[in-house]
């Protein structure tokens, strides 16, 4: 059974749709990547799958004992304002909350799942640093390793390179497709990235005017890619 | 200075200063604590709204003629804090917007009720009590000092147990949503507990001055620390000295109550802000 199934999704906000008859589903191991162009609703597509928002019609399906909470997730833009005074290992356990239920404090293995991934993201030595005073490649990091503490089953990642330099965009690049292969950890990234998307993802949904939802090497052949993909190549 | 300390000493030992002095420490610490989650939040006038609708349920309680009108109160303030802190989040009016409504509708109408219906002859008095404070805090029942110290032991005990889960809630909503954390919950809370300070507060400097108790602590403490739990401490341990030395020197130089603690406040606010800018500077 697939992880996460959606079926003839429609979205849009206050009644206006902006995406519709929307079907495609993601197995375990999978390597997604989302494109289409600025405000085909990708951002809008994510949030619904993470129940943010509710859809104008159809429905999100979890299978293969993905739940609620092993989802993990680094936003488009945090809303976390500038002024925000939060250590990076504060930040990075934050990420366990989500599987805490109503106990109160981090346990051993909250720590020690924290631990491990600041050394995944190679955080070690900002771990006591303070989130506001990181480059922007380093925050993100910070962001992907808390996203890692809420699950190794299933990340959803929002142009995770967005405004990074290529040498660390290609370091994030790297780190997502290890997290892929060496953890089968589920992959759902939105890039606009085409050339990126095309060489580590498996999978590609492309949303707008046409949507098209198969292998990359269908997208290559298909008229979706015509448009918007083969444009840079 | 040797006067102004026997002065003070002597003070010391009638039992509505020892009072004074035990409500005053309580609230403060109570009131920072979510002061760095209200900044943050961009919610730093909820203090002022809400004290405002305070200030309006008394009135209501004194024109019913209540002998006790703290449960009223704290009932009524509790719900605006509930409405605000829900609209607060995704609505079309925006948070500031809506705190603005509320505590201004609510001063109005209160002040009208309270002059309408007179239940005083020294209105202009009761009314400039409520919103500065004045000298309620020396004149507090032993049953206020109980009901005070049970109300802060639940509100920093409530804080500690979720003081992880509103850190991920006030640091990044969305994430929290997303991976499960019952944020709406959390803010509920939140705003149940804010709700608590502000009717606490409004003993010790009135609802012209909440605003300031909860806030200032939290702005000094970010000048200088990094983390949010650095800053939590250190605008607790702050807000309990200021508001101290506020007691002690407004008894020593008979200056009101709350307007002190709010200006002791100020100035250690301005030592942080320029201690963080050498700190800065140095590194
Ligand atoms: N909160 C909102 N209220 C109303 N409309 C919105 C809201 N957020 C987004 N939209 C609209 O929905 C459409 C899709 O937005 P979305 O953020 O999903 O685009 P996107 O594909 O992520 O774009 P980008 O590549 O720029 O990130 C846009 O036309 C946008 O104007
Ligand atoms: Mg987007």
């Amino acid at each position: 059974m697939a992880q996460l199934k959606c079926e003839n999704l429609s979205l849009g906000y206050d009644g206006t749709e902006i995406l519709s008859g929307l079907s495609f589903e993601v197995n375990r191991g999978d390597y997604l990547c989302i494109v289409g162009e600025n405000g085909s609703g990708k951002t809008t597509l994510m949030k619904t799958i993470l129940g943010l928002r509710q859809p104008l019609s159809g429905k999100v399906v979890f299978g293969d004992g993905l739940k609620k909470n092993s989802i993990g997730y680094l936003p488009q833009q945090t809303d976390v304002q500038k002024d925000f005074p939060a250590s990076v290992w504060e930040i990075v356990l934050s990420g366990c909350q989500g599987g805490m239920g109503l106990r109160p404090f981090y346990n051993k293995e909250d720590k020690k799942l924290a631990l491990e991934n600041i050394e995944k993201m190679r955080l070690s030595d900002l771990k006591k640093r303070c989130y506001r005073e990181l480059s922007g490649g380093q925050q993100q990091r910070v962001l992907l390793a808390r996203a890692l503490c809420a699950t190794g089953d299933i990340l959803l990642l929002d142009e995770p390179v967005a405004g990074l330099d290529p040498k660390v965009t290609a370091e994030m690049y790297e780190i997502i497709s290890s997290l892929n292969r060496d953890y089968n950890t589920t992959i759902i990234m939105i890039s606009h990235d085409i050339q990126a998307a095309l060489r580590y993802a498996g999978k590609i949904l492309h949303i707008g005017d046409r949507v098209f939802f198969g292998t990359k090497e269908e997208y290559l052949e298909s008229e979706a890619s015509q448009s918007f993909g083969k444009g840079g190549a | 200075m040797a006067e102004i300390i026997t002065k003070v000493t002597t003070y010391l030992s009638y039992p509505f200063v020892q009072y004074a002095l035990i409500v005053g420490v309580l609230i403060a610490l109570c009131s920072s604590l979510l002061g760095v989650t209200l900044v943050l939040k961009r919610f730093s006038f909820i203090g002022d709204g809400l004290s405002h609708v305070a200030f309006g349920a008394m009135a209501i309680a004194a024109v019913l003629k209540l002998t006790n009108n703290m449960p009223l109160v704290l009932v009524i303030t509790i719900i605006c804090a509930v409405l605000l802190l829900r609209t607060g989040q995704n609505t079309k009016i925006k948070g500031d917007a809506s705190i603005a409504m509320i505590s201004v509708g609510a001063l109005a109408l209160g002040y009208l009720l309270m002059h309408v219906f007179e239940p005083s002859n020294n209105l202009s008095g009761d009314v400039c009590s409520t919103l500065f404070g004045s000298t309620s805090i020396l004149t507090l029942s032993q049953l206020d000092v109980w009901l005070c110290i049970i109300l802060s032991i639940i509100v920093v005990a409530v804080f500690i147990l979720f003081y992880n889960k509103i850190f991920a809630v006030t640091f990044d909503e969305n994430f929290a949503r997303a991976t499960g954390t019952r944020a709406g919950l959390y803010n509920l809370l939140i705003a149940v507990v804010i709700a608590v300070i502000i009717v606490l507060a409004m003993n010790l400097v009135g609802s012209l001055l909440i605003s300031a108790l909860v806030i200032f602590p939290a702005l000094s403490a970010m000048r200088i620390f990094k983390s949010f739990k650095s800053v939590t401490i250190c605008s607790a341990v702050l807000s309990v000295v200021c508001s101290l030395a506020g007691i002690l020197i407004s008894v020593a130089c008979e200056t009101p109550v709350g307007s002190t603690i709010v200006a002791v406040d100020i100035i250690v606010f301005f030592v942080f802000m320029i201690l963080g800018k050498i700190l800065t500077f140095k590194k």
